[in-house]
């Protein structure tokens, strides 16, 4: 009997040396191929240090008012300056120094608000998933209920009730956009759940606790940070809606969707005022997209293309 | 006897991102009208691949190449889409594997019978609905007419197998491939269809090729056979001569790992084929089934090997063909010296 | 068919069961019913007659059934603030908020359906490329702010389109087709994996093998597969438009019932808040209801279950 060395000279030329990659080295692979992966990955990044460096960043306090500098167009307007790189609102604070700031309001509100949604849709996806059954007929129907409430409005209503703080705004979109964790999830967990080395575990003898946080969690780490990238990027959304609505973070603090908001009167004739926030919601969103879509692509054997 | 299908030469090469997997490696077989060629081989052999090559149905992924592709006279690897959709439908049929999946599941089985005929022919949708139960009756599926209403997921495995043969017959073709049309079904089932295949093929005097990896099926159904191993046709032969006189060592192999009524004595122990397929990927030469061989020589690796006919109808791929091989004549079975 | 139809009526009873008592619930908890709508620098006996004339003094599951008892029988109740029945308020609005959200969908469903397709037909060709443009940007954008820069670009530059109110059908372009776009991602990413997924599929080589041309393939065969989620999704995002129409309605100052919505809750007029959110679950319930019915149709899998 031969056996398949790579470099015998009988043996090449069968297809044997072939090296398949390791499941690693793929990913690692299509990783690096994955424009929309590394786009977005760049984005996030360079959007994360620019909240963790905003003092360093911003030129200007973004709280400071000065009337006599109110409205200054930005820099590529023939009456822009470079000391006000992109112009001033109408209460003469710096542009850019808010943006720099407001991306702090949005990151924090978008993790926070997904840690919420996080917690609560993995418990009810999980027990549902797991235990399947009654439990599962009963947390689909509490999903059902939750997609049947128009998530804007009662957010509107419960903050203006409430009173509209930063803290409640997180806490009112955190309980509110928990669905999409708990249906993937429980489909997920599910699937896992029917995997024989599951079974196996439970017919070991092995605690409900331990196979959910031993053999089937670590299996759903994939689909948490998938979901969860897109979650924050919803969540920024509805933050910006809330605050454009005036039913959000309340001023002066420089939240993206209060800019806009506060500079749609003014937009006919300064419209740099509602564009500039919302370019930036939308790098900062998009950004998160590209990156949550690309790690599934990545992550998932039959990923896109 | 009149060719149906020639095939010279078939390339399939599928592209992966680990290279170019050569899954069909110039394959050639004809097949004549009423007779029944057998590809035999492990999965992963190329064998469903070069009848997805001829029928034009492979996968994206998949490129095929071929010097003659011919059916009924008819070049087929100049037909474009409109052309082998034609052939296809009225010349050529194919029943797959996988009966559970291979049915539209929206669609009622009578729907799926009738729209390839009425693509086809002018028919009236009475017409064909007759032309329908009678295929039916005829794969042996009674009360006809009501399970024309009824849709896949209600019928049994075995039923939507004969559903897919009697969709096959419904153009009248005159050649079928079977790939592994028993595979996925019940032994008692199998037997059934196999028998079912056979009398419909004797009876519309088709041309088939049926695909399998069970060699106790190739015994009762093939006239011919084709040895596949890694692509290649490695050996053929009729069905007498490649049960009683395998030659290439990869069929002595298979032959050895199957019980014969008579000849496996109680308690012998079954053969098996050491080793590992090679994937054939990259560049390839010499014998593939060289690893596995208990009778490698060092000029096994020399170069391509040839398909050596001995005479026409028998060839085999192997560096033992130098050796000279008599024809069987008779009832008398010539075992010739191969070493 | 006919049992299946009754479990999903029972459900959907279920469900405007209990989102009608959520959303009750929430705003009845979100803050002091009484002071909202005794209004800003009201005395303690202000608030107090203000808690009982309106029943708030009694326990809240007696509130509830009241409520829901009159609002089965089309009673929702009076605005405090305009002294109208809350019942003609919606009837009045609905029809521009209904308008709007089934042209968005339209659009959306017209644009998306047969992108959709065709980056499935061809996948990684030009048309893939603009498909997944579209809809990593639809995904991305605040339709709010898309809102606001197409007022900007085609109401004010080129002035081709009326900015504000619901006169005429071209008061709707500009709302319809930022609402339309938000939903556009979900249904178009949804038709091309389904697409793809069924392309890949046993049955379509079947129908091949058996000669069926393209056009017969693809529209008999795959997309009557494909589009079998597809209908579901489309239930769930008009909901969701609906819901949603209160920032696009802001936006384009269309008098409908986001509008309303938003007015309401800035004036504490809590019951018209609560009608409109029942009125929207209850839309949404529906439009889940019939989509289950149109996919049993469709589906002959699920019909006989």
């Amino acid at each position: 009997m031969t056996q398949a060395t790579s470099n015998n000279k009988f043996d090449s030329g069968l297809g044997l040396d072939v090296v398949f990659p390791s499941p690693r080295q793929i990913m690692r692979q299509r990783m690096i191929h994955h424009k929309g992966f590394i786009v977005g990955g760049v984005m996030v990044l360079l959007i994360f240090l620019m909240a963790i460096f905003a003092p360093a960043i911003a030129p200007h306090d973004p709280f400071h008012q000065d009337l006599s500098i109110r409205m200054i167009p930005p820099v590529w307007n023939e009456n822009g300056t470079w000391n006000y790189p992109l112009g001033t609102d109408n209460l003469g604070r710096d542009y850019l120094s808010r943006l720099v700031y407001g991306c702090r309001i949005s990151l924090l509100i978008g993790f926070s608000c997904m840690m919420i949604a996080a917690v609560i849709g993995a418990i009810l996806g999980l027990t549902a998933g797991y235990f399947g059954g009654t439990v599962d007929m009963v947390v689909s129907f509490i999903i059902t209920v939750r997609l049947a409430l128009p998530a804007v409005l009662v957010a509107i209503a419960v903050v203006a009730l409430i009173g509209g703080s930063m803290k409640i705004v997180i806490l009112v979109l955190g309980c509110l956009i928990w669905d999409r964790f708990a249906v993937i999830l429980r489909a997920t967990t599910k699937q896992i759940r029917a995997i024989d080395y599951v079974q196996a575990a439970q017919a070991a003898g092995c605690s409900v606790l331990r196979v959910i946080v031993l053999e089937i969690m670590p299996n759903l780490f994939n689909s948490i940070v998938i979901v969860a990238t897109l979650e924050i990027g919803r969540a920024i959304l509805l933050e910006a809606a809330l605050s454009f609505l005036g039913m959000g973070v309340q001023p002066p603090t420089p939240s993206w969707g209060l800019m806009i908001s506060e500079g749609k009167d003014l937009m006919l004739f300064n419209p740099y005022l509602v564009t500039i926030p919302g370019v930036a919601l939308f790098i900062l969103v998009l950004g998160m997209n590209l990156f949550g879509d690309g790690l599934r692509d990545v992550t998932s054997p039959e990923g896109r293309s | 006897m009149t060719t149906l299908l020639e095939v010279q030469e078939l390339n399939v090469d599928l592209h992966l991102p680990a290279g170019t997997l050569h899954a069909v490696r110039g394959v050639s077989f004809n097949v004549q009208k009423g007779e029944t060629l057998s590809l035999v081989g492990e999965s992963g052999c190329g064998k469903s691949m070069t009848a997805l090559a001829v029928m034009d149905l492979l996968p994206r992924a998949a490129t095929r190449n071929a010097k003659i592709l011919k059916f009924e006279g008819q070049d087929l690897i100049s037909a474009d889409e409109n052309a082998m959709a034609t052939i296809r439908g009225s010349g050529m049929a194919m029943i797959f594997q996988e009966p559970m999946t291979s049915l539209d599941p929206c669609y009622t089985v009578g729907n799926q019978l009738v729209e390839a005929i009425r693509e086809h022919q002018s028919m009236t949708l009475k017409e064909a609905r007759e032309r329908a139960v009678f295929l039916l009756e005829k794969v042996g599926i009674t009360g006809s007419s009501s399970r024309l209403k009824q849709y896949p997921h209600q019928l049994s495995g075995g039923l939507r197998q004969r559903i897919m043969i009697a969709m096959g017959l419904m153009c009248g073709p005159s050649f079928i491939i079977a790939d592994e049309p028993t595979t996925a079904l019940d032994v008692t089932i199998q037997a059934q269809i196999l028998a079912l295949l056979k009398s419909i093929q004797k009876e519309f005097n088709m041309g088939l090729i049926l695909i399998t990896h069970d060699l106790g099926v190739v015994a009762r159904m093939a006239d011919r056979v084709a040895v596949m191993y890694c692509g290649q046709i490695v050996e053929t032969g009729n069905i007498r001569e490649i049960f009683e006189n395998p030659l290439h060592p990869y069929t002595k192999g298979l032959m050895e790992c199957i019980p014969i009524p008579g000849k496996t004595k109680p308690g012998q122990e079954l053969g098996s084929i050491p080793g590992i397929v090679p994937t054939p990927i990259g560049d390839l030469w010499g014998c593939s089934f060289r690893n596995r061989c208990n009778l490698s020589e060092p000029r096994c690796a020399d170069k391509d090997m040839p398909l050596t006919e001995l005479w026409p109808g028998r060839a085999y791929r192997c560096v033992t063909a130098f050796n000279k091989v008599e024809p069987l004549s008779g009832e008398e079975l010539v075992c010739p010296k191969m070493y | 068919m006919l049992i299946y139809t009754l479990k999903r009526l029972g459900l959907a009873v279920l469900v405007t069961v209990s989102v009608s008592f959520v959303s009750f619930m929430l705003i009845r908890v979100s803050g002091d019913p009484a002071i909202a709508l005794a209004g800003e620098g009201a005395s303690q006996e202000e608030i107090e007659f203000v808690r009982v004339q309106y029943g708030f003094d009694r326990p809240l599951i007696v509130q509830y059934i009241e409520w829901a008892g009159r609002a089965l029988h089309g009673d929702l109740g009076e605005s405090p603030y305009l002294n109208q029945p809350v019942a003609g308020m919606l009837k009045e609005r609905m029809g521009v908020t209904m308008t709007l959200g089934v042209s968005a969908l339209t659009f959306a469903m017209v644009l998306s359906i047969p992108l959709g397709v065709l980056a499935a037909i061809r996948p990684n060709t030009w048309i893939d490329r603009i498909a997944l443009a579209i809809s990593v940007m639809g995904q991305a954008m605040p339709s709010f702010w898309f809102g606001l820069i197409m007022i900007i670009f085609f109401g004010v530059h080129l002035r081709w389109l009326p900015i504000s109110g619901s006169d005429t059908w071209k008061h709707f372009l500009m709302p319809t087709v930022a609402l339309g776009y938000y939903a556009t991602p979900a249904i178009m990413r949804l038709v091309r994996s389904g697409m793809l997924e069924v392309l890949a599929s046993d049955h379509i080589r079947t129908a091949r093998a058996k000669g069926l041309r393209w056009p017969k393939i693809l529209f008999k065969h795959a997309l009557r597969n494909a589009i079998i989620p597809v209908v579901a999704v489309a239930a769930v995002q008009l909901g969701f438009m609906l819901g949603g129409s209160i920032v696009i309605e802001s936006v384009f100052a269309l008098n409908g019932l986001g509008n309303l919505a938003w007015v309401s809750i800035a004036r504490s007029d809590l019951p018209v808040v609560q009608a409109i959110v029942l009125m929207l679950a209850i839309i949404y319930v529906f439009l889940t209801f019939v989509s289950d019915l149109i996919n049993a149709f469709l589906d002959p899998r699920i019909r006989n279950v």
